[in-house]
């Protein structure tokens, strides 16, 4: 399986990255979609901008409350630093999950979220974050929220010649219960279905629930449906269930030969009650 | 059009021209005269290609050879030492972790990668690590014993 032929570009700054990308190039961050596309010929680019030399791509930071993640983070990287670990188990967690140690090495934040795969990971857990997304193009720069961002199957927001170059998400505050729930497909690793949610508990009453879902429909998307069920409950199990029963509603399921959509429905409510459950344990 | 590349591969300087498109698998086997790392499915899901580069495991059939230009890359041919074989390579042999030995030095290298990471991994932990690398030979058991063992004694 030999790719088809194309011109490779290292540009040494984002500027010139930006200047490559004009003309229907393809940005390279780990490869872990782009170049299997590319050997099935998939994707047949004339050009590919690796990224790996544009500086400041791969560094994490915290400013404004906020943990600020590089395009070029590696999932390896996100799951085992401790700034992310403490600061934003959720996204540790969901980072943890991805393919193997092999793809969790190469794998780029950035690079998956701009692919936009309908089963990756992150989707959930950074729409159950209210993730802001920082995006560069010729014309400048802008930001927008998880939700606006993932538009549909290996659809974003994204125009032609733009590139993610960072994703930003809330540093927990203490007593934050999160939780990522995982149905993987065992041969892709992909998730059939996969949930993220986080609570805060006050007064012994759900005071904010953010619920996240992937692999379902088309799109990744947040649950507000399932939000507004529980905030306000003490959060038992019967208030995790009667949430939990709604998720899937007003969407299209996807269905293929690993499951069919009523059953990928039936898991998003399994899964969806499982993530609020732990979710809430942790918040005590 | 082709690029020229330099990498380290096994401490050795390598140089040359190649086609963007070729993949760092290709590069090693044909280019380097490496065939310890072996093509199995090639779709960068058995892992029998996994090399190390900058100390990272990969799949080295979806990584092209320019994105290795200036990188320090490993292959099972690297791991012995003067002729004296790795303590993993050494405890592969001891516990029978090889049966037809076509995923081997995929699983040894990627068996290192958790190891440095690691060095006292338990037996779920181990399977965790090895998740990227597929045996349809020995059912892992005599996998996970070999790497149980390399720990402790590397350990020790």
């Amino acid at each position: 399986m030999i790719a088809q032929n194309f011109e490779y570009e290292t540009p040494a700054t984002l500027d010139e990255a930006l200047d490559l990308m004009e003309g229907g190039a393809k940005a390279l961050a780990g490869g872990m979609s782009l170049i299997p596309l590319m050997k099935l010929r998939l994707a047949a680019p004339e050009k590919v901008v690796d990224l790996r030399r544009v500086p400041g791509l791969n560094s994490i930071r915290t400013a404004d409350g906020r943990l600020h993640i590089g395009a070029m983070v590696t999932h390896y990287e996100l799951e085992s630093t401790p700034l992310v670990r403490t600061g934003c188990p959720l996204l540790a967690m969901a980072a943890a999950t991805i393919g193997d140690v092999q793809v969790r090495n190469l794998g780029t934040i950035g690079g998956s979220i701009a692919h936009a795969d309908p089963a990756a990971d992150y989707p959930a857990a950074l729409q159950a974050l209210e993730a802001v997304i920082r995006i560069a193009g010729k014309g400048g720069e802008r930001r927008m929220s998880a939700a606006e961002f993932f538009v549909d199957t290996f659809t974003t927001a994204l125009e032609p010649g733009e590139l993610v170059v960072e994703t930003s998400v809330p540093l927990e505050a203490a007593g934050t219960g999160v939780s990522y729930q995982k149905c993987t497909q065992p041969a892709s690793g992909f998730a059939l279905v996969g949930v993220a949610a986080r609570v805060i508990k006050e007064g012994g009453r759900v005071s904010l629930a953010r619920v996240g879902v992937t692999g379902l429909a088309g799109s990744s998307y947040r649950a507000g449906n399932v939000e507004t069920l529980l905030v306000g409950t003490a959060g038992g199990e019967e208030d995790v269930k009667k949430a939990a029963a709604v998720v899937a509603e007003g969407k299209e399921a996807n269905s293929d030969i690993h499951a069919s959509a009523d059953y990928r429905a039936h898991l998003a409510r399994v899964y969806t009650a499982r993530a609020l459950r732990a979710a809430l344990g942790m918040a005590g | 059009m082709k690029r020229s590349i330099t990498l380290q591969i096994n401490g050795k300087t390598h140089t040359g021209e190649v086609e963007p498109r070729l993949l760092l698998i290709h590069y090693l086997r044909e280019v380097a005269g490496l065939t310890g790392p072996h093509i199995g499915c090639e779709t960068s899901l058995c892992g029998a290609c996994t090399v190390t580069v900058d100390g990272k495991a990969v799949k080295s059939c979806a990584m092209f050879a320019v994105q290795a230009d200036g990188r320090d890359v490993v292959t099972i041919e690297g791991l012995a030492s003067n002729g004296d074989l790795h303590p993993l390579q050494t405890a592969f042999w001891e516990e029978h972790g090889a049966q037809c030995g076509y995923c081997t030095p995929g699983m040894i290298m990627a068996s290192k990668q958790l190891l440095d990471r690691n060095p006292h991994p338990d037996e779920d932990e181990i399977r965790h690590g090895i998740k990227g690398n597929l045996c349809r030979c020995t059912g892992y058991q005599h996998i996970v014993n070999a790497v149980k063992s390399a720990a402790a004694k590397m350990g020790a």
